[in-house]
């Protein structure tokens, strides 16, 4: 191989190949990308110690997760502690109500996005800039202005404590979403909207037979989002909701520690039980989900 | 406008006419969720309003008590620009660091890009909840390990002048999400430029400072801009473990907003404070953009 490698490949100055055969340029790329592994494994595992300390509580004995020197791997693994936290909290109930409210914001996203993104993306019409520009300046204002007005307008509506106030939004377009729709559409050639127009075919059928169908991938970033943002939304539910049975996971979690904070191994397994879908989901979608992200440059 | 619709022929008009009807939702949408509690919250913020009754007029008094004599308003925002101080510059740099790192062209890469971005997409709960543990003053493992090596570790959230450094350091775990950022701008440099360079004998060096960082400054503009807003945006951490404490110390400013709007109801005042945070970060964004002009690169120049 080495023999094969063609010099014409390489300016000569590059090129410093010895008496004894050894082409060192090649060493060097070899080290250097050795050290490149080295460095980014370190650096891995270092990010990786909190989730897996996390793990490592979750599956010890009492005495062992105070143990000194502490132990990485339990003599035993305690899986009892899932099943621990699964039967003295309602973990099951808190995550099937943040399922509720992912599907609910799943439902309405999925409605309102692309018709939104649709008019945006293809069909002419006055003063389309000045309304996107609009559609896009919620971004740049912190959502927190609107909680109080809007709770008192769900007060009056009494859909306080309710999953209205959670859900509701979603039916009129989140505008990242719709941005991200948007620039999507417009990778789509015309010619087919042209050609389903000779051929009869009206606006929304258009839409709906032709242009959606081709639009699944950012169909599947809009749902990944959604199921990340509803599932880790924190400060709405806590204001809207105040019945312990309605809790998303992420208020029941934060109001687990309160009562076991000394039993640190199955309050470990139960957050862990609590991010299992969004690391599940993680994997699956990362792909999409970094791509989506840097398209407009937004973070989690 | 209209003489625009006069002009147009008949199709044209119901290809508009369509347009509108498919942006129905997102008027009606804007309207409820943008415009009214934009309106209603400056009307609230001249008021006291406590939900039980009706919202009574008083002027300027909230702003008054606010700027005057509201000590827990100058420590909330003390704590976020403190944070802010500590955060910002580590977030900026590390990001960095560790997008260069990610960008390096070896096969397995995006494995590393994938464990790094993780923490950014958990749940700011379970993190928060993660992160008590391993700072317990006694059980946890960070104090732990640091006892094995000598050094007697701080109590960390539960010491006052600790707490805020270790909600930063909590922060700075999620790099990975501003890495990402930094990647896809890193990628957008055409590599013709590092090409050109080598042949003019520039370094590795040299080409980071050459070429890299000023192509870079428009994502490093776009991160401080999002970084700084967010940092007016820690609440979860100061609700689940510290309650804004010890001794307020990590009383952030949002934090304080729930108290004065949900817990005591106070929803007049707690409006004027969210009025300012809007107002503050209108000031950064405009200052900000004032001085790109100086720092930021853009492709025309």
């Amino acid at each position: 191989m080495n023999q094969t490698n063609p010099a014409l490949a390489q300016p000569a100055h590059n090129k410093r190949k010895n008496n004894d055969g050894i082409d060192w340029q090649r060493v060097q790329r070899w080290v250097g990308t050795a050290l490149v592994y080295v460095l980014m494994t370190t650096l891995a595992l270092i990010f990786m110690i909190p989730l897996l300390w996390m793990l490592s509580t979750s599956l010890k004995t009492r005495p062992e997760i105070f143990a000194w020197p502490p132990e990485w791997v339990p003599a035993v693994p305690q899986w009892g502690n899932y099943a621990d936290a699964f039967n003295s909290y309602p973990l099951g109930r808190f995550m099937a109500n943040s399922m509720i409210l992912v599907i609910g914001n799943t439902i309405g996203e999925l409605v309102s996005v692309p018709l939104i993104a649709y008019a945006f993306a293809r069909l002419r019409f006055p003063g389309k800039s000045i309304l996107f520009v609009l559609m896009l300046s919620p971004m740049m204002i912190p959502g927190h202005i609107r909680l109080i007005p809007l709770y008192s307008a769900y007060l009056r509506l009494d859909m306080v404590g309710t999953y209205w106030p959670l859900i509701l939004p979603s039916f009129f377009g989140n505008p990242f979403f719709i941005f991200l729709m948007v620039q999507y559409m417009r990778t789509i050639p015309r010619d087919l909207d042209e050609a389903a127009r000779i051929d009869g075919a009206g606006t929304w059928t258009i839409l709906y037979r032709i242009i959606l169908p081709l639009c699944i991938p950012a169909l599947t970033i809009i749902v990944v989002f959604t199921f990340l943002w509803t599932w880790n939304d924190f400060l709405q539910p806590l204001i809207y909701l105040s019945d312990f049975e309605t809790y998303p996971i992420s208020v029941g979690l934060a109001f687990f520690q309160g009562r076991y904070s000394v039993e640190w191994n199955m309050f470990m397994a139960a957050t862990l039980i609590s991010i299992l879908p969004i690391l599940v989901l993680y994997f699956f979608a990362q792909k999409q989900l970094i791509g989506g992200l840097s398209t407009l440059g937004l973070k989690g | 406008m209209l003489s625009t619709w006069r002009a147009m022929n008949p199709m044209a008009r119901r290809e508009a006419l369509e347009g509108y009807t498919a942006l129905i939702p997102w008027v009606i949408g804007f309207l409820i969720f943008t415009t009214f509690p934009i309106i209603m919250s400056i009307y609230l913020s001249f008021t006291e309003w406590t939900i039980i009754e009706p919202p009574t007029w008083i002027g300027l008094a909230n702003y008054e008590r606010m700027f005057t004599r509201d000590p827990l308003f100058w420590q909330s925002l003390k704590v976020t620009l403190l944070f802010v101080a500590f955060s910002l510059p580590l977030k900026l740099v590390l990001g960095l660091m560790l997008a260069l790192l990610l960008n390096i062209k070896v096969p397995g890469m995006n494995f590393f890009r994938t464990v790094f971005y993780l923490p950014a997409v958990i749940s700011g709960v379970a993190v928060a909840l993660m992160w008590m543990w391993l700072l317990q003053p006694d059980t946890g493992v960070a104090n732990t390990l640091l006892a094995a090596i000598g050094i007697q570790g701080p109590n960390w959230f539960w010491d006052r002048d600790w707490a805020l450094p270790s909600v930063a350091l909590m922060s700075i775990w999620k790099v990975g999400g501003s890495a990402i950022i930094y990647l896809a701008g890193l990628q957008n440099i055409p590599p013709h430029l590092y090409e050109a360079a080598k042949i003019d004998g520039a370094n590795r060096w040299h080409s980071f400072w050459g070429i890299t960082l000023p192509l870079l400054t428009p994502t490093l503009f776009f991160q401080l801009l999002i970084e700084l807003i967010d940092s007016f945006k820690v609440f979860t951490e100061a609700f689940v473990i510290t309650q804004g404490g010890p001794l307020k110390a990590t009383y952030f400013y949002l934090y304080y907003f729930y108290e004065e709007g949900f817990r005591n109801f106070n929803m007049g005042y707690a409006s004027g404070l969210a009025l300012v945070l809007v107002v503050i970060i209108i000031l950064i964004t405009v200052f900000l953009n004032f001085t790109s002009k100086r720092w930021v690169y853009y492709e025309s120049d």
